[in-house]
């Protein structure tokens, strides 16, 4: 018996080594954006600032002298309209094409999955031009719609329903409960945890959407942390340690989303296989 | 009993009613609208009243521009992005199944990059790629290499630069996927080589990556689909630049489309997007058979 796996513990080195690559640009993001800008660059590389004093210039560029507050404020409104009507319409259309026999219903899913296909930018020009016409141009509710109409979110959920037995279902129907009453008290509360994966993942690809701010609003005082921070970025380019406070603070919220919902996330992914 | 499958009928349709409407609206109907646009010289800012239909004229137009042409190559360049990420996923997902302390700790390492937004991303790697003062360039230069790529400033090396970015935010999501499918591996296969004494790199091989391919295949398809999808990381960092070097179809799109206003122009393109898309899908779903083992 040995006292220690050696073979364990040298990979786990090499994963340490691998890991440190992949957050490396992170380390480096969050301690530029502590320092005063003459020790931005300094190398080799000094990762704690020589004085505190600038941490909270450089923050205040970001929060107070500019509006990240309303930039933040607009992504949360559309990240959690986004989430919630696209949960909605994707579970029923899933249950529908899970647990309802109908007609034409294989061959509208069929046509689904083709479209999934289809790069969305294709539709971006005819889109643009509807949305002038309708008014959806350059309003955040405008971007809500673009995000709440999700193939995959479809296709996600439709697998998860189908693996729940029919006969819970059946014996529900039997007592006299209609589709929708099954829908919500019985299919529902059992496939909760695919639900939340799914609403975890539409969050965090809203939250991170570039394209569609990008090209459907003008208006700043309209502006997604995105485009908020990119407009910053712009503004102090030059101005390394700044430009990072901004690259943090659009950063930080999601990755404590993300760490609180985890296992959430890498479990749907596991079972779904699903890509933004 | 019939009155009973219409009701059924009616009450799917209304399941999936949202979702169809969305769809219709927003999705087929744009495309068909596209491929009307694509024979038409027209600009957002005229009126309707002012297309006038010219025939394939964009497309002959298209495919002898050459930034046009260079976007193409570009997208089939950056489709290298999509098997060298699952190479490395596939290593680092057997490799932290294998025997590693810190499992859970990894899996989450990894995944940040995918769950970060594309527009501080590129902040962070005009610093960290910067010519002069960059830290890779300075790490280069310790290194005693004296004139190192000035990476996205410079027009041979920008396109490989976006490439590794893309790489390093999307092993993540790949290597999950691979994650959950070695569990579907039946362990006695690799008990069975064992006995054979087969060495690690045998079982990877000749077991695990058979195994795998349908994982790997979903991942080709979705990942190449995705590739020609890049716009983000372009429009922030490079503006296609230098000198039309990182263009890609998508960009070349969005240019026509929303800076020179040549919505026809961008139509086209689209329309040459989608069939090109569609054909390499439809290639690989016809190729699966030699390569992937059920």
């Amino acid at each position: 018996m040995r006292i220690f796996n050696l073979q364990k513990l040298i990979i786990t080195i090499f994963m340490l080594g691998v890991g440190f690559l992949f957050l490396f640009p992170f380390f480096w993001m969050v301690s530029a954006s502590l320092k005063p800008e003459i020790e931005v660059f300094n190398f080799p590389i000094q990762w704690l600032p020589s004085t505190w004093e600038f941490v909270s210039y450089n923050y205040s560029q970001v929060w107070i002298e500019n509006p990240f507050l309303l930039y933040y404020r607009n992504s949360i409104i559309v990240t959690v309209a986004t989430t919630i009507t696209s949960v909605t319409v994707s579970c029923l259309a899933a249950y529908g094409f899970s647990k309802i026999k109908f007609k034409g219903r294989d061959f509208i899913f069929l046509i689904l999955l083709a479209i999934y296909m289809v790069p969305h930018q294709a539709t971006l020009v005819p889109q643009f031009i509807m949305f002038r016409y309708m008014n959806l141009y350059d309003t955040l509710t405008g971007l809500v719609i673009l995000n709440s109409f999700s193939v995959l979110g479809t296709f996600l959920l439709r697998q998860a329903f189908l693996g729940v037995n029919n006969e819970y279902l059946e014996s529900a129907r039997m007592d006299g409960a209609g589709h929708f009453r099954i829908f919500l008290s019985i299919m529902l509360p059992l496939v909760r945890p695919v639900v939340a994966t799914y609403a975890i993942l539409r969050f965090i690809w809203t939250w991170n959407d570039y394209q569609n701010p990008f090209i459907f609003l003008r208006s700043e005082h309209l502006f997604t942390i995105q485009l908020g921070v990119q407009s910053f970025g712009d503004e102090f380019g030059k101005y390394y340690a700044i430009a990072m406070a901004g690259a943090v603070s659009a950063i930080l919220p999601l990755l404590i989303v993300f760490i609180i919902g985890q296992k959430h996330v890498i479990a749907g992914i596991s079972s779904g296989g699903v890509k933004g | 009993m019939s009155r009973n499958s219409f009701r059924e009928t009616v009450v799917g349709y209304l399941f999936i009613g949202p979702l169809m409407i969305g769809m219709i609206l927003f999705t087929l109907i744009p495309i068909a609208v596209s491929l009307i646009l694509s024979f038409t010289d027209w600009s957002l800012v005229q009126g309707i009243k002012d297309i006038t239909f010219v025939g394939f004229k964009n497309f002959t137009y298209l495919f002898q521009d050459p930034v046009f042409i260079k976007s193409v190559k570009n997208n089939l360049i950056f489709m290298l992005v999509v098997p060298i990420t699952m190479a490395i996923s596939v290593v680092l997902a057997v490799l932290l199944n294998s025997n590693v302390y810190m499992k859970g700790l990894f899996k989450v390492i990894f995944f940040i990059p995918y769950i970060s937004s594309v527009v501080a991303i590129a902040m962070v790697s005009q610093v960290i790629f910067h010519p002069s003062y960059g830290p890779i360039n300075e790490l280069l230069r310790t290194f005693g290499i004296e004139n190192p790529p000035l990476w996205l400033a410079d027009h041979d090396y920008a396109l490989i630069t976006l490439m590794l970015i893309t790489i390093w935010m999307g092993i993540g999501y790949k290597l999950i996927i691979y994650m959950a499918g070695l569990q579907n591996i039946p362990q006695e296969l690799y008990e069975a080589a064992d006995i054979d004494g087969a060495s690690g790199i045998t079982k990877f091989f000749k077991i695990t990556l058979p195994l795998l391919s349908p994982t790997s295949f979903f991942l080709l398809i979705t990942g190449i689909i995705a590739s020609f999808k890049v716009f983000d990381i372009i429009v922030v960092l490079t503006e296609g630049g230098p000198s039309d070097s990182t263009s890609v179809m998508v960009f070349y799109l969005y240019k026509q489309a929303f800076v020179n206003m040549k919505t026809g122009l961008a139509s086209a393109s689209s329309i040459v997007l989608v069939l090109i898309v569609l054909g390499i899908t439809l290639v690989q779903f016809l190729a699966q058979k030699k390569w992937v083992n059920y």
